[in-house]
């Protein structure tokens, strides 16, 4: 028991840290070649140099994440043997698949990144622009790779559990990967988008007012808002789908105790037993959600064998009822800067905007690891839903604690490493200003036209 | 060639291309840590290797990547014996993976000298540690230590004289490789000191590399005799090539001449990788578990050659193309 408990902290850990990075990886060079399109198109210089200091942020990042990303292939080994030893024939077919992408946009990053000084400006654009393909290619086969978990199909076992035969399109387009995918894509840019805007907004806070500034928090707050309502009804349907793929994880999220008709949705709260306590509940809004009918039967865990039933009800349920409020929230953000930008082609006056949108790219990063928590706590006790459990895949090796604190030290460095690096890039710039592209890591003299 | 047989060789050709360029880079970093402590010692050879690696390493990074989806993917079951076996080794070097990653992105991007010589240790350190560790994997695959159902044991599975051996010969290996890469580099930048400065350390390499090759075989002797038996006849072609490509390596440095330098150093390596895998053929633990026994079913390999086929149109014309705009200095910070 300890040792699975300490794996499954331990991959927790490592994913809430990777995920950060992997959606920067696949959604800032989507903000970056904005920004350069703008800077070529119009000949806006602002536009160009937060393009050159993105991806010059980007160079960091993509390093910490290639590694991160690394460390992760190694605990599926390291941590659940026995799951890759089983299905890894089929599992791992995803990822295969995400070495093509995750191989190209590495190479195509670096052109990129270090092409600035020396390559002609559209040339060099365009020399992006396979960066953005594969982001979204490589977050699809390793969220697929993930809905196959949810929801495998695509191989036949022998007698002995052992797969026999495999069916590659059938894992790869396995029935969540349809909602799992473009749910975990959209995120990466509404992560990336308010992080992004968020940095901008703070410094306009501290009366950094320029249109460098303005541009800054525009362009990836921009593309964070069109993404946000796509997202909530991406979300709302994959909650359905979840509710008749995995009925013992939607019973979990949404504290569904007895199965049938009429289910109250609970909005937070504490799961029990006998009810939810201190939530607020709307009558027959769970059975309408699900099936648009108050008579739709939702399932609930007393039809789940008590083995099969995802452990931390009350977590699961909170963890899914803050990441629909902050995707609610960010939702309003996004719909205030619509408004403003309607009315008078501007950003909102009120420093209540720029305080939202300052604290956005936090709320963005909770409501992706909250998803990540539902989606993972809730398949439990299963890593591999209806076949294998997580119990039977962890290594039997000792000192996973150990591992566990090492990795808590050496991850605490790079986050703060990477942060004060982050910082320092950005207080250079600022200090020289104009000129800041000479001196500096990544920097080009200036870009050729 | 069966499918199995297929997906080993590909498997191999990712292990090749890895020990060629990622080796090269985790070299760069064995000579950065040798560069000398001083306030000025050091910073040529330094800049000179940030300057190689900075566009290329993440690149050549996703060999290893590769070589691990390959494994669990078609030899799911030699994925999880190794696992469950070499998780010391394995799990020091992701921590090394991890520190040299970020020592080397974080020291570029710091001003002040106390910072950049931590990160710069970081990187240079765990530069030598990492394929230390890998190459004590290797060494403890091929000297039979990993049974096919895992679980072997954890220390002893790889602290033996071969596998030690092996791990030495991956860190001069990478070293040596990475100064006849750097030697061209300096070359071409017109840059006459630092490339004696590598050409010097390549011949040292060269022969430290050569020297721990000679005991590894005695230790190939003692500890994998079926490997070893394989590896004199079987493989004895491709032991040849290495040492002849070798000695050329020694030749050319000794003439002071450049040309066929690079070519010859990657035969030296890649005829090991191949000898390697000749003399464990047809196993892929030797000799518990054969390559057709751990192979996954055939739509699964399948996959996996489409996919290395679609990698050899996408990916490497993309890298092709990387290494032309890095030698031409066309890409830099």
């Amino acid at each position: 028991m300890s040792n699975l408990l300490a794996a499954r902290e331990l991959m927790a850990f490592t994913l809430a840290f990777h995920i950060v990075l992997a959606s920067l990886g696949v959604a800032l060079p989507a903000m970056i070649l904005t920004a350069n399109w703008l800077g070529l198109k119009r000949d806006d210089a602002d536009a160009m140099r937060l393009a050159r200091r993105w991806s010059k942020a980007m160079a960091v990042t993509f390093a910490v994440g290639a590694v991160t990303g690394t460390v992760l292939s190694f605990e599926f080994g390291l941590l659940w043997p026995h799951f890759m030893a089983r299905f890894g024939d089929a599992f791992g077919i995803a990822f295969a698949v995400e070495g093509i992408f995750f191989f190209t946009e590495a190479i195509f990053l670096a052109i990129y990144i270090y092409g600035w000084k020396r390559l002609g400006g559209w040339a060099h654009f365009w020399s992006g622009v396979p960066m953005v393909i594969t982001g979204i290619g490589g977050a699809f086969s390793v969220v697929t790779a993930n809905s196959w978990m949810n929801t495998p199909q695509g191989f036949t076992l022998d007698a002995a559990g052992k797969v026999v035969e495999t069916e590659p399109f059938k894992v790869l387009f396995n029935p969540a990967w349809v909602y799992e995918v473009p749910h975990m894509i959209l995120a990466a840019y509404m992560v990336v988008g308010f992080l992004v805007a968020s940095i901008y907004a703070v410094g306009m806070l501290r009366g950094r007012r320029d249109r460098l500034h303005r541009l800054g928090l525009l362009i990836p707050l921009t593309i964070a808002c069109v993404a946000t309502p796509i997202q909530l009804f991406v979300g709302d349907t994959a909650a359905r789908e979840v509710a008749e793929h995995q009925p013992a994880k939607f019973a979990g999220i949404e504290c569904i105790q007895e199965s049938g008709p009429e289910q109250t949705e609970y909005i937070g709260g504490i799961c029990t037993s006998d009810g939810v306590k201190a939530s607020i509940p709307i009558p027959y809004l769970d059975s309408f959600l699900v099936g648009f009918s108050k008579n739709t039967e939702v399932t609930g865990l007393n039809d789940i064998p008590a083995d099969e039933r995802p452990p931390a009800n009350t977590l699961l349920h909170l963890a899914f009822d803050a990441m629909v409020g902050i995707g609610s929230a960010l939702l309003l953000l996004g719909l205030w800067l619509a408004w403003s930008w309607w009315r008078k082609r501007d950003i909102p006056r009120s420093v209540w905007f720029l305080r939202a949108v300052a604290v956005s790219g936090a709320g963005a990063i909770l409501a992706l690891w909250f998803g990540w928590i539902v989606t993972e706590v809730g398949r439990q006790p299963w890593i591999v839903q209806g076949y294998m459990r997580t119990s039977e895949a962890v290594t039997g090796a000792q000192g996973i604690w150990f591992a566990f604190a090492a990795v808590l030290v050496l991850y605490t460095g790079l986050g703060v490493g990477a942060v004060l690096v982050l910082r320092a890039m950005s207080r250079r710039w600022r200090a020289e200003g104009e000129g800041d592209e000479s001196e500096t890591p990544y920097a080009p003299a200036e870009a050729t036209r | 060639m069966s499918r199995a047989d297929a997906a080993a060789a590909i498997l191999w050709t990712g292990a090749t291309l890895y020990a060629l360029f990622g080796g090269a880079d985790f070299g760069g970093g064995f000579w950065d840590l040798l560069a000398g402590f001083g306030e000025h010692k050091g910073a040529a050879p330094r800049a000179r290797i940030q300057r190689s690696l900075t566009p290329v390493w993440e690149a050549n990074h996703v060999w290893l990547i590769f070589i691990l989806v390959v494994l669990w993917t078609a030899f799911p079951e030699a994925f999880g014996a190794i696992m469950t076996t070499l998780y010391v080794p394995i799990a020091l070097a992701a921590f090394g993976i991890v520190l040299r990653g970020a020592g080397f992105a974080f020291r570029k991007s710091v001003q002040r000298l106390s910072y950049r010589r931590a990160m710069g240790a970081a990187f240079a350190l765990s530069s030598v540690l990492t394929p230390f560790f890998m190459g004590t994997v290797v060494g403890a695959i091929a000297a039979g230590n990993v049974p096919a159902d895992g679980n072997g044991d954890a220390f002893s599975s790889w602290i033996q004289p071969l596998p030690l051996l092996t791990g030495a010969l991956f860190v001069l290996a990478g070293a040596y490789l990475a100064a006849v890469f750097l030697v061209a580099d300096s070359a071409r930048a017109g840059d006459k000191e630092m490339e004696s400065w590598f050409a010097t350390r390549a011949l040292l390499a060269g022969v430290a590399a050569g020297a721990v090759a000679m005991l590894g075989l005695i230790a190939l002797h003692g500890e994998a005799r079926y490997v070893y038996d394989r590896l004199i006849v079987e493989g004895l072609p491709l032991v040849i090539v290495s040492i002849l490509c070798g000695f050329g390596v020694l030749g050319v440095l000794l003439a002071r001449r450049r040309r066929g330098l690079r070519p010859l150093a990657a035969g030296a390596v890649v005829a090991v990788i191949w000898g390697w895998g000749v003399a464990q053929f047809p196993y892929l633990l030797p000799t518990s578990l054969r390559i057709d026994q751990a192979a996954a079913p055939s739509a699964t390999l399948d996959s996996v050659l489409v996919v290395f086929a679609i990698a050899a149109i996408v990916v490497l014309p993309a890298l092709g193309l990387l290494y032309w705009l890095s030698q031409r200095e066309l890409l830099g910070e």
